[in-house]
């Protein structure tokens, strides 16, 4: 019976929680289907409208920005590029890197460890002017590289890998070793596999981290070329249905990016056990 | 010149501790040798010295010829089964068993041929989609030995391979890796720190204590004429009995009796070292036990007692005498079966 109520009331306070998080989403979205002058006059909807079509079509397509050079379809490319991008990079950098503090011989492994790890407490704005004269100096300025390198290098993900890494047990190096298994096999075949789960996860933290950005991004592009979504949600201009259509179509791309892949994360981790 | 040789292997951990002592020592092409001894003794890391686990600190070892000391684990040619088995937990049986050949290059075919061959041995064809957390512990155990199997090694390596099954298993698995030597001929290498296994399965044995071989011969020389205290001890189930005594112009005095004639020109303090099955009850026997536990093994007895100042001195009877708690037993010591050794140095003496 305490049971029941306590899984009931459980139930209720996520419910609750949910409602609390969707209601403004819905709101925007709701109102995003209706006319400007609609939303004008009598706020935000709750009811859907009958201009979904017309208002995200002119969203997507719309020329924006000073020159007229960059339309919410190309943001979106930038965006997937640049998240994606950080993710890949993110992610083999930070397995490599963990297989090296791991497995290498490396003098003062933990000691370089801690110091990879207190990049954590410098954060991009900290660093942010002579981040920029290093990519500046390597012409990486309006580049996609330049939007992904500096963010790229994951402290977070590096301990992760660390940690799981350590947990593998020696005889199973050891018995690849006997195998004929060398450096390169090893990790492949065997760290990157077993890690699988943990990839997955690290590559959606690190998705979404990249897609966020949006202080670094209007330093490094000069470019209009170049604009990112989060940037593009400060400079949009247009009326304000066209403003909450382009707000809710920049949270498709990372709830779709977790719905995706979490399926293989939660394969990966039943399958592991 | 034989086929594995150790030529005073030394082993010093970066910390100083001296794992290993100038062993040296010959296996034979197609022997099984067991290395024996209690836990840390550095019997392990021989071994792994041998696989190209751990750098070998000083001295030489050459197998088939070859002197491997600065040769890659990989290129050995040995296998190895570890204690947890080591299986690779995301590929299957198959590709468990495949993955040293297909590191060799060995085309495709052939590795299925392989495969199926030696997964036929160890009855595992039927596992072989399956992931090893699917198996249960006797059947990791096969993979475990197959993937050794398949290559078709110079030498097998097996660290402690049973201590991780139950005791039913155990002694199966134990007849089935001899037997599966004996099949292959394989030359191999058991550590173990289980005497029984060590019995059962060695060609040869070497009783290892303190990073030094104590004894190498074959078991039953070992059981018979151990050299040493230490090694009278380890081998042998229930242990000998060891007593303390006094050694003068050969005749021995312990424990409330004597023994003459002595084949032994020792004079000093030393232990008599008596095996429970050497003995056997008569009317008027040397020494008087007093029984204060009796363990039914059901073919055997093991009737533990007390005379004069020793506790727990073992005696083994035929399971079919009835002997009752608090009895007196009069036993005499079965054709002089009986080793005296030093007490200063514990080396055998007589």
């Amino acid at each position: 019976m305490i049971r029941y109520f306590s899984s009931n009331f459980s139930h209720l306070i996520l419910l609750i929680g949910i409602f609390i998080m969707i209601i403004p989403v819905w709101l925007i979205f709701a109102s995003s289907t209706h006319t400007a002058s609609i939303i004008n006059t009598q706020g935000l909807q709750f009811f859907l409208g009958d201009k979904f079509l017309e208002n995200y079509t002119k969203v997507l397509l719309y020329e924006g920005g000073f020159f007229k050079e960059i339309t919410a379809l190309k943001m979106f490319l930038n965006s997937f590029l640049m998240a994606t991008g950080v993710a890949f990079v993110s992610v083999i950098s930070s397995l490599m890197t963990a297989y090296v503090l791991v497995y290498f011989r490396v003098k003062y492994a933990t000691l370089l460890f801690w110091i990879i790890f207190i990049t954590i407490l410098v954060p991009l704005e900290l660093r942010i002017f002579p981040t920029y004269s290093v990519m500046s100096t390597l012409n990486l300025v309006n580049s996609y590289w330049g939007l992904i390198i500096p963010i790229s290098a994951s402290a977070i993900a590096t301990l992760f890998f660390r940690q799981f890494y350590k947990t593998i047990p020696d005889e199973l190096l050891e018995s690849a070793k006997l195998d004929g298994a060398n450096t390169w096999r090893f990790f492949i075949d065997f760290l990157v596999p077993l890690s699988k789960t943990m990839i997955v996860a690290m590559f959606i933290f690190m998705f979404v981290f990249g897609y966020n950005q949006y202080l670094w991004p209007i330093l490094v592009t000069s470019s209009e070329q170049y604009w990112t979504v989060v940037m593009g949600l400060k400079m949009m201009s247009g009326s304000i249905v066209n403003k909450f259509a382009f707000v809710i179509m920049s949270m498709i791309p990372p709830v779709l990016i977790i719905i995706v892949l979490q399926k293989y994360f939660i394969k990966g981790i039943f399958q592991d056990k | 010149m034989s086929f594995l040789e150790l030529n005073k292997v030394t082993k010093i951990y970066p910390n100083g501790t001296k794992a290993v002592h100038e062993t040296s020592m010959n296996v034979e092409n197609g022997e099984f040798m067991v290395f024996v001894g209690p836990s840390g003794c550095g019997k392990s890391t021989l071994l792994r010295m041998i696989a190209g686990l751990e750098d070998i600190t000083e001295g030489n070892i050459n197998l088939d010829g070859i002197l491997i000391n600065k040769v890659d684990p990989s290129e050995r040619d040995v296998a190895m089964v570890f204690q947890n088995y080591a299986l690779y937990p995301h590929m299957n049986v198959y590709n468990n068993l495949a993955y040293g050949l297909k590191n060799r290059g060995i085309s495709k075919e052939d590795i299925e041929k392989k495969v199926n061959e030696a997964a036929k041995l160890l009855q595992i064809s039927e596992y072989l989609q399956r992931k090893p957390s699917m198996l249960s512990g006797g059947q990791r155990q096969r993979v475990a030995m197959g993937r050794a199997i398949v290559r078709s090694p110079k030498i097998f390596l097996f660290d402690e391979p049973l201590s991780n099954l139950d005791a039913k298993l155990r002694i199966q698995m134990r007849l089935e890796i001899k037997k599966l030597q004996q099949k292959v001929g394989v030359t191999s290498i058991f550590v173990t720190h289980d005497q029984v296994e060590a019995m059962t399965l060695a060609d040869r044995l070497a009783v290892i204590n303190n990073g030094l071989i104590e004894q190498l011969g074959t078991p039953i020389e070992i059981y018979n004429n151990p050299k040493s205290m230490f090694v009278a001890g380890f081998i042998g189930s229930p242990q000998m009995n060891f007593l303390e005594g006094e050694l003068k112009n050969k005749t021995l005095t312990s424990e409330g009796f004597e023994i003459n004639n002595v084949t032994s020109d020792f004079n000093g303090p030393v232990i008599l070292g008596i095996r429970p099955e050497h003995m056997s009850q008569t009317d008027k026997g040397l020494i008087n036990l007093s029984v204060d536990l009796v363990e039914q093994l059901g073919s055997d007895n093991l009737i533990y007692g007390e005379i004069k100042n020793k506790k727990d001195f073992c005696f083994r009877c035929s399971g079919s005498q009835i002997i009752k708690k608090g009895s007196k037993l009069s036993l005499n010591i079965n054709d002089n079966n009986y080793y005296v050794f030093d007490k200063s140095n514990g080396n055998r003496v007589n």
